[in-house]
């Protein structure tokens, strides 16, 4: 008899599609659809960062273009200061640049992380549409300071003229760059399974469930919501800096606005709070653009509509659809 | 050092001169109350009295204009919520508050959690943290919850609900509890069942009973205070109170 | 610096703020009546600059296009309002954020369909063109201060509507206590139709004004729809007031700060530098202020409910 919630087997069958598409399009060399695959990897990522915030915690973040392109720009910059051989600061410490991808993936969760927690000192201490329009705020501010800001390429970006480096592996090849972003994916999932199952995480659920219960029992939901968020952002802050690395180019459209909606819409279109949801939900919007974006350049608006019937019909997204409501043990 | 175990003469919960007004409305007028070491103190009043008012006070959701709640010798000003809730004040809420999505027993597990460590442990699956588990099970064991321990709590009924808010203040290991009308929708069979729980969970801590159940006042109360218009109009020993003329004209609503 | 410049500089302030006042209105009244958080507000000022640029080219006249623009951005608010928005109403914030961001999409991108990606020229009115001669020597553009002057109309408008009318009696019944209005027997969903259409037609009304001293493009709405939300946070949700004193707020720190961090700074820094480190920081101006307002006032500053 098998034991396995629905639940469990549509995650399994998407890790496996995730990872045997790209192998299958090297097979019928058709290189793009690793590309593809990659995309949808990474914007997944980006929406597993949100939804432990929004889909565990209940806050309702619309600013996470923020973290996205802080990772991005934090990978762009220090990869260009490499190159050009340039410190990043000399007083009163040198600071190198560099191009490996572990390093680079390290500072741009802090920087993500930092910002998150000065953004949630301000916003959390508000709840419900306050908190919706100041994150969208705040992650305005960072997108018209990338683009007034004239150093490191303003509104134009900042191309990464050779992808960074990885112990071991060439990550110019396609392939191998979408199995480091699987990899870090899975990683991502797995840590948020843990988290979902602590103390921590119980606490979480509480404070989005019932914050005046959570307050009763003696835990402050603000500490609980600020880690969430710190944590949340810097997951969705390494999406941005692989999808840097992807593209070896950041711009401020990674924090521009429309970002912060395309991320939310992962989460949602694959169902909130569910554990592979984002992976869900990234792989229908590529599959949309792809499909529709080949049939018509405004496959937008046809998007529109397929997300407001979601809204209005189909609520739990696929992963809700298919397997029913959330149950705790 | 002050005996807060039982027995000793130092109020464990002492409010003093609290005001609060919204607006024109003086929601609480004065009122200065103590409750004892093992004692139970009823608050009565009628509807739109200000009982709540008091409690949200007492408790940290509303801060009052001027006065103040002193709990096992500290002054409470600047204690909220949940800093007032590990000082150990165990209170109910008068409308059922829980985690509706989590079972009874994870419910019961939140309050464990925060009494025993840190909540900011982000590896251990709390389901397979044996002793929290077990403590948990063992206060839904003293409300007769166990039966019920995997079930979300939106699927609880009314009476399993308040149960599950009583196990919660008692898996805090309160010093006191603060028990908002915790008889009301529980039919006659549940109140006296609760009733004679609470009679012996005055030895554990001290309780300030608000309750509208007259019956379970005059067999539980050691004192009844009455609040009116956010006064404490009378405050006295059960006989005292009965006999009180002013309280049967202001609320047993019986002519003098 | 010149007293005349910095007196331009002020009136461009105000203007501006005006401007976002007849955005933040609409988007304060529809959250504080219906409690819904529209992110689509900002197509329907798109929408009223597209209809009077098009209405004022196909007709030559600036304002027949104007009357187009507040029509046809009520007329499209109440109908999104009857298809969609009124299935939001008792729906949580994160569904009503994504429905209007999925209208936002829908709207953009019908738009660029029908018009294009080009942008779309309006002409200021022949009548309006040119400077005005103001005290102080100041030389200021009358089109601006026309809508300075529109700006104010409409704000003690919408002042005596909700003051003095039987609407307005009914909106701000239906802010405090939805029950009761329902109770007087108000046709409640009627009433919604109609705050929402005002709504829309303010903001198509500031699309068409603003058009003409920008361009009309798609896409034009959301910068102005996010200014107006950090209006709606230093202001307090569903206060009229707190979004004037917002609005004028925001609009004369953005301006005032543009114009003076740069010059500040070149008083002791090398210009290029100056200007570009002065306009970064312009850029984030308003948004500290917001973080600072935050910290004083979490709710707002004419909360409506504190």
């Amino acid at each position: 008899m098998l034991n396995y919630s629905r639940e469990t087997i549509l995650n399994t069958v998407l890790t496996l599609l995730l990872l045997g598409i790209p192998f299958a399009a090297l097979a019928i060399d058709e290189p793009f659809y690793v590309t593809l695959a990659t995309r949808v990897t990474i914007f997944a990522l980006a929406g597993v960062g949100l939804n432990f915030a929004l889909g565990l915690g209940g806050l309702i973040s619309f600013g996470h273009a923020a973290f996205f392109g802080l990772g991005g720009y934090a990978v762009g910059i220090l990869a260009s200061h490499a190159l050009n051989y340039e410190p990043l600061m000399s007083s009163p410490f040198e600071i190198e640049g560099t191009t490996q991808m572990v390093i680079l993936w390290g500072v741009a969760m802090i920087v993500s992380g930092l910002a998150a927690l000065i953004i949630g000192l301000f916003s959390l201490r508000t709840s419900g549409v306050y908190f919706i329009m100041i994150t969208l705020a705040f992650a305005q501010m960072i997108y018209y300071f990338a683009i007034s800001w004239p150093a490191y390429g303003g509104e134009d970006g900042l191309p990464i003229y050779v992808r960074n480096g990885f112990p071991g592996v060439n990550t110019l090849v396609p392939i191998n760059f979408f199995m480091i972003s699987f990899g870090v994916l899975m990683l991502a999932i797995l840590l948020v399974a843990v988290l979902r199952n602590s103390r921590f995480g119980a606490a979480l659920q509480a404070a989005r469930q019932n914050e005046d219960r959570l307050s009763a029992v003696g835990i402050k939901p603000f500490y609980i919501r600020l880690a969430a968020f710190v944590i949340s952002a810097m997951i969705t802050g390494l999406a941005g800096a692989l999808f840097a690395d992807l593209n070896r180019f950041v711009s401020p459209s990674m924090l521009s606005w429309h970002t912060s909606g395309e991320i939310m819409v992962f989460v949602i279109l694959g169902g909130v709070g569910r554990l592979f949801g984002p992976v869900a939900g990234a792989a229908l919007f590529i599959l949309f653009e792809f499909i529709f974006g080949g049939l018509t350049e405004h496959w937008m608006f046809f998007l529109g509509l397929v997300l407001l019937a979601v809204v209005l019909f189909a609520r739990g997204g696929l992963i809700g659809t298919i397997a029913g409501k959330v149950r705790y043990d | 050092m002050t005996d807060y175990s039982g027995g000793g003469d130092a109020p464990v919960l002492e409010i003093r001169n609290l005001y609060k007004s919204f607006g024109a409305l003086k929601a609480t007028d004065d009122v200065s109350l103590t409750l004892m070491p093992g004692e139970i103190h009823a608050l009565i009043g009628p509807n739109g009295a200000g009982k709540s008012t008091l409690i949200r006070q007492i408790c940290g959701e509303f801060e009052p204009d001027h006065g103040s709640v002193h709990f096992l010798g500290n002054d409470l000003k600047n204690s909220g919520v949940a800093d007032r809730a590990q000082l150990g004040l165990g209170r109910t809420f008068q409308i059922s508050s829980l985690a509706l999505e989590f079972s009874a027993l994870r419910n019961v597990m939140l309050a464990v959690q925060s009494t025993s460590g840190s909540s900011f442990k982000f590896f251990k699956p709390v389901m397979k943290d044996q002793p929290l588990v077990d403590a948990a099970m063992s206060f839904l064991g003293k409300v007769e919850m166990q039966s019920r321990a995997n079930v979300p709590a939106a699927e609880l009924s009314h009476g399993e609900r308040r149960k599950l808010e009583m196990a919660i203040a008692l898996a805090l290991k309160p010093k006191a509890f603060v028990l908002d009308e915790p008889m009301a929708g529980m039919g006659p069979e549940g109140s006296k069942a609760l009733t004679g729980f609470l009679s012996d969970l005055r030895h554990q801590a001290p309780i300030l009973l608000v309750e509208h159940d007259m019956d379970a006042v005059f067999a539980l109360a050691d004192r009844i205070s009455v609040l009116v218009y956010g006064q404490i109009i009378a405050s006295g020993t059960v006989d005292e109170i009965r006999g009180n003329s002013v309280v049967r004209t202001a609320y047993l609503g019986e002519d003098a | 610096m010149t007293v005349a410049l910095f007196a331009e500089q002020l009136l461009n302030g105000v203007q501006f703020g005006l401007m976002l006042f007849l955005m933040a209105a609409g988007l304060t009244l529809v959250f504080g009546v219906m409690g819904l958080i529209n992110l689509a507000h900002g197509s329907l000022y798109m929408v009223g600059a597209f209809a009077c640029a098009a209405v004022a080219n196909f007709t030559g006249s600036f304002w027949l296009g104007l009357g187009a623009s507040l029509a046809a951005a009520a007329a499209a608010g109440a109908i999104v309002e009857i298809v969609v928005i009124r299935r939001l109403y008792n729906r949580d914030h994160l569904d009503q954020v994504l429905a209007t961001f999925a209208l936002i999409l829908i709207f953009s991108e019908g738009t660029r369909w029908v018009f294009g990606s080009f942008p779309l020229y309006l002409n200021v009115p022949e009548l309006l063109s040119g400077p005005v001669s103001l005290p102080l020597g100041v030389e200021y553009p009358l089109y601006r201060l026309a809508i300075i002057v529109i700006g104010f109309a409409v704000a003690i408008g919408l002042y005596l509507l909700i003051a003095k009318t039987r609407l307005g009696i009914r909106i701000r019944a239906g802010e405090s206590d939805r029950a009761m209005i329902a109770a007087l027997g108000i046709d409640i969903r009627f009433l919604y139709t109609v705050v929402f259409a005002l709504g829309a037609g303010l903001a198509g009304l500031a699309g068409a004004l603003v058009g003409a001293i920008q361009s009309v493009q798609v896409g034009m709405g959301e910068p102005v729809l996010i200014l107006a939300f950090v209006v709606i946070v230093i202001g307090g949700i569903g206060s009229i007031k707190g979004a004037l004193f917002g609005s004028l707020l925001v609009g004369l720190v953005d301006t005032m700060g543009r114009f003076l961090l740069p010059w500040t700074f070149k008083l002791f820094m090398d210009p290029s530098q100056a200007t570009s480190i002065g306009s970064a920081l312009a850029s984030m101006l308003i948004y500290i202020l917001m973080a600072l307002v935050l910290v004083a006032k979490p709710k707002g500053l004419f909360s409506a409910n504190a």
